[in-house]
C-alpha cells in the first residue's frame, strides 16, 4: 500500500484504468448473445430527486452518470436510462414504477430510500418486473418471498452486526474501550429500527460499553443543544449517534459550543461522512468514526470510478450513494448481458445467477442468496481524514489507521 | 443531573424563544392588519435566509450586518406582492385567499430549489463555535448575538407603530378601514405597507436565523407552522404577544426537552397551543373578539 493511499486520496492512471479494465472483461468473456438484435435494456432508475431526500437522490444520480461508460468500457452492452422521481413520497414512487413500467421499462432500480423501495418493489412483483435494489436497510423488502426483487446492499441487523465488530476491533487496534456510551439517535422509521437493532444485538456481539442513555430526537430538530446538554451530562465516555445529514452538523457544533469532548463519536448511519457534513465543518469534520456499507479501496474498479468520479465533480468524494448505485447499474447490465433477453423472466433468472467479483464495494463480491439478497457484503469502519474518508476496520478493507480517541474539537485550530 | 444543565437549556430556549418571536411577529403584523393568513410566511423567510447567504459569500458581510439590507429588499417584494397579486382577491373568500399564499409559497420552494439546490447551506461565522463561560454557564455566543438582534428589531417594529404617523395610520387601517377611508387615508396604499413591513420583519427574522440554522429549501413550512402556533398562543394580531409566545415556545420546549424526552419538544408546544385555545382562545396577549 502505498502512502498516498494511507491517506485515502488515489492517483488514478490509465495503467490503473485498464488494469480494472482488463479484470472486469476477463470475467465478461461469456458470448453476447442475441444482445444485438435485443437492442439496449431499457432501465428505469427511480430516486427521490425532489423533495427532503433531494440531495441524496442527486448524488445517486451521479453514480448512473459515471457508470454507462465505465460499464461501456468494461465491455457491457448498452443500457438506456429512463429516470423517474419518487418525490421522496412512498405513494409517488408506486405510481412512478407504475409508470415507468408502462412506459416499457424492462429493469428498474432504485430507490435509497427503505419505504420507497418497499413500494416499488410491491409493484415490480405485481407486473413481474425485475428491481435492483441501489439502497434500502429494512429487512423486511426480502423477507416477501419475491422472485424479481434483487438487493446489493445489507439489511440494518447486518450494517448493526458489522459495526459492532469492527468497534471491537478499532478498540482493540488503539487500546483505548469507552466503557459507557449515550445513544443519540433520530426519531424516524430508520431511527427508531436501528435502536431496536443496537439494544436487541448488543449483548450478542458482546459489545464492551454500557448504554447509558438513550435519547431521540425530531428529525426535522432546528436545534440540538438540549439534546447535547442532556448526553453531556450522562458522563458517557464515546457517543454512539444514529442521524442524517442536517442533524450530524447540528450536534458537531453543538459539542464544541458546549465544550464536550467525547472519547469518540461512533456512527451507525448516514450523515457523519458526507460531503455537505465535511464541507460545512471543515476541521471539526475529522475524526467521527462511521460504520456503514462502503467501497473498498484496494479493489482496481474502485480506482476507476473514482477517478471518473473525480473528472466529473471534483467537489465530491466518492461515497456509498455512488458505490451502490453504480453497482446496481453494472449488476443489471451483467445480467442482460448473460440472459441475452430483455425478457423479465430471463433477466430475472440471469439476476439470480450473479457472480461478480470484480466489483467494488467490500466484501467478496455480488451474489444473491434464495431471498434475492447480497449476504455476502461486508460493511466497514470509515473515518473523516483532511476531508476524505479513509477505512479503518476491517483489516481486510482498512487503507490506514484508527485515530481513536479523536482529537479534542476545541484544539482544531 | 447538575442544576447548571437545566440553567444552560432554559437560557438557550430563551434565546431561540426570542429569535421565534421575531419570526412570528411578521405573521402578526399582516394579519392584524391586512387579514390575510400568510400560509408564505416561511418561504419569505427562507428567501431572506438566502439573500442573506449571498451577501455573505459574495461580500463576507456578517448576517448581522445584511438585516437592513435584507429587509429593505424583501420590504419591496412585499409592498410588489400585495399590490400585484394579493389586494386583487382580497375580496373574494377567504379560502381563496388561502390558496393563492399557498401557491406563491411552493413557487418560492420551487426558485430557491432551482437557484440554490436542495442542500442545507449556512453562513461559516469566524464566531459560530465560541461560548461565553460565566461560573458554570455556557453561553452560545451566536444565538446571544441573535436573541439581542432579534430584540433590538422587535424594538423597532413596536416604536414604528406606537411613534411613527404613518404606523398610526396603518393600526387605524387595521382598527376600522372604513374609518381610516373616511378620514382620508389612503388604505390600498397602508395595505401594501403594511405587506412590506410584514416581508421586512421576515427578511430580518431569516438573516438573523441563518446565524443559526443553515438554509435549505423545504425550510419554510416549518417555520409557517411555528409561527402559527406561536401567534395563536400569544394573541393573532399583538406584536407583544408574538414576542411572548415565541419566548414561551423556546423555552418550554428546551426544558421539556431536558426533563421529558427531546423527542417530545414539538409535541409540547402543540399541547401548550390546545391548552391556550381551550382556556383562553384569544391568545394570552389577543382582544376577545366582540
Amino acid at each position: 500500500m502505498t502512502k498516498s493511499d494511507k491517506r485515502g486520496t488515489f492517483s488514478v492512471t490509465r495503467r490503473t484504468f485498464t488494469a480494472g479494465a482488463a479484470a472486469a472483461a476477463a470475467s465478461l468473456a461469456l458470448p453476447m448473445r442475441h444482445i444485438h438484435a435485443a437492442g439496449a435494456l431499457k432501465v428505469g432508475v427511480l430516486l427521490p430527486r425532489s423533495g427532503p431526500q433531494a440531495g441524496i437522490g442527486q448524488d445517486c444520480q451521479r453514480g448512473v452518470d459515471v457508470a454507462l461508460p465505465i460499464l461501456k468500457e468494461l465491455g457491457y452492452p448498452d443500457m438506456e436510462i429512463i429516470s423517474g422521481d419518487t418525490e421522496t413520497n412512498v405513494e409517488i414512487a408506486r405510481a412512478q414504477a407504475e409508470k415507468l413500467i408502462n412506459e416499457g421499462v424492462q429493469l428498474l432500480v432504485g430507490a435509497f430510500d427503505s419505504g420507497q423501495t418497499t413500494a416499488i418493489a410491491q409493484v415490480a412483483e405485481q407486473k413481474g418486473i425485475p428491481l435492483v435494489i441501489n439502497i434500502a436497510a429494512s429487512p423486511a423488502i426480502t423477507e416477501q418471498g419475491y422472485k424479481f426483487v434483487f438487493r446489493n446492499f445489507p439489511n440494518a441487523p447486518k450494517i448493526l452486526g458489522d459495526a459492532f465488530t469492527n468497534q471491537k476491533e478499532l478498540f482493540a487496534a488503539t487500546g483505548a474501550t469507552p466503557k459507557t456510551a449515550v445513544l443519540l439517535h433520530v426519531n424516524d422509521t430508520f431511527g427508531k429500527a436501528m435502536q431496536g437493532g443496537i439494544g436487541a444485538l448488543m449483548p450478542k456481539f458482546d459489545v464492551p460499553y454500557k448504554l447509558v442513555e438513550q435519547i431521540a430526537y425530531d428529525p426535522k430538530a432546528r436545534d440540538l443543544s438540549v439534546e447535547i446538554s442532556k448526553a453531556k451530562a450522562t458522563g458517557a465516555e464515546a457517543l454512539l449517534v444514529v442521524s442524517r445529514l442536517n442533524d450530524a452538523i447540528l450536534l458537531t457544533r453543538e459539542l464544541v459550543k458546549q465544550r464536550w469532548n467525547p472519547m469518540g463519536v461512533l456512527s451507525m448511519g448516514p450523515g457523519w461522512y458526507e460531503d455537505q457534513y465535511i464541507k460545512t465543518l471543515g476541521k471539526l469534520s475529522d475524526d467521527p468514526v462511521s460504520f456503514v456499507p462502503w467501497q473498498d479501496y484496494n479493489k482496481p474498479l474502485t480506482k476507476v470510478v473514482q477517478e471518473a468520479l473525480a473528472k466529473a465533480h471534483p467537489d465530491r468524494a466518492m461515497n456509498t450513494n455512488h458505490t451502490y448505485t453504480f453497482e446496481a447499474l453494472m449488476i443489471a447490465a451483467d445480467a442482460y448481458k448473460r440472459a441475452g433477453s430483455t425478457d423479465p423472466n430471463a433477466l430475472a433468472d440471469a439476476l439470480r445467477a450473479t457472480n461478480i467479483t470484480d466489483n467494488i464495494s467490500a466484501g467478496p463480491g455480488i451474489m444473491f442468496n434464495e431471498k434475492g439478497q447480497n449476504d455476502k457484503l461486508l460493511n466497514v469502519a470509515i473515518q473523516n481524514r483532511d476531508g476524505k474518508h479513509v477505512v479503518v476496520a476491517p483489516k481486510s478493507a482498512a487503507n490506514a489507521d484508527p485515530i481513536w480517541p479523536m482529537r479534542p474539537l476545541d484544539q482544531r485550530g | 443531573m447538575p442544576v447548571e444543565v437545566y440553567f444552560n437549556v432554559a437560557i438557550s430556549g430563551l434565546l431561540a424563544g426570542l429569535i421565534y418571536g421575531l419570526s412570528a411577529l411578521g405573521l402578526s403584523v399582516i394579519f392584524g392588519v391586512i387579514r390575510i393568513v400568510n400560509f408564505a410566511h416561511g418561504e419569505i423567510m427562507v428567501i431572506g435566509m438566502f439573500f442573506a447567504l449571498v451577501l455573505f459569500r459574495s461580500l463576507g458581510l456578517d448576517p448581522l450586518l445584511s438585516v437592513p439590507i435584507v429587509a429593505v429588499v424583501l420590504f419591496g417584494f412585499g409592498y410588489l406582492l400585495q399590490t400585484v397579486v394579493i389586494e386583487r382577491v382580497a375580496h373574494l373568500a377567504d379560502h381563496y385567499q388561502f390558496l393563492l399564499m399557498a401557491a406563491i409559497a411552493i413557487i418560492l420552494i420551487s426558485a430557491s430549489l432551482m437557484v440554490f439546490g436542495p442542500d442545507a447551506q449556512g453562513a461559516q461565522l469566524p464566531y459560530a463555535f465560541d461560548s461565553f463561560q460565566i461560573g458554570p454557564l455556557i453561553i452560545d455566543k451566536v444565538r446571544l448575538y441573535a436573541g439581542a438582534a432579534a430584540l433590538v428589531v422587535a424594538a423597532l417594529l413596536f416604536a414604528f407603530f406606537r411613534y411613527t404617523s404613518t404606523g398610526k395610520a396603518i393600526r387605524a387601517c387595521g382598527d376600522n378601514p372604513a374609518g381610516a377611508l373616511v378620514v382620508g387615508l389612503n388604505v390600498r396604499h397602508m395595505y401594501a405597507l403594511t405587506f412590506g413591513i410584514g416581508a421586512a420583519c421576515l427578511g430580518a427574522a431569516g438573516a438573523i436565523i441563518l446565524m443559526v440554522v443553515d438554509a435549505h429549501p423545504y425550510l419554510g413550512p416549518e417555520y409557517t407552522l411555528l409561527a402559527f402556533i406561536i401567534v395563536i398562543v400569544g394573541g393573532l394580531g399583538s406584536l407583544p404577544g408574538a414576542m411572548l409566545g415565541g419566548v414561551l415556545i423556546g423555552t418550554s420546549e428546551a426544558l421539556a426537552g431536558i426533563l421529558l424526552q427531546p423527542s417530545l419538544k414539538s409535541a409540547f408546544s402543540f399541547g401548550l397551543l390546545i391548552l391556550v385555545l381551550l382556556l383562553r382562545p384569544q391568545g394570552l396577549l389577543g382582544k376577545a373578539s366582540q
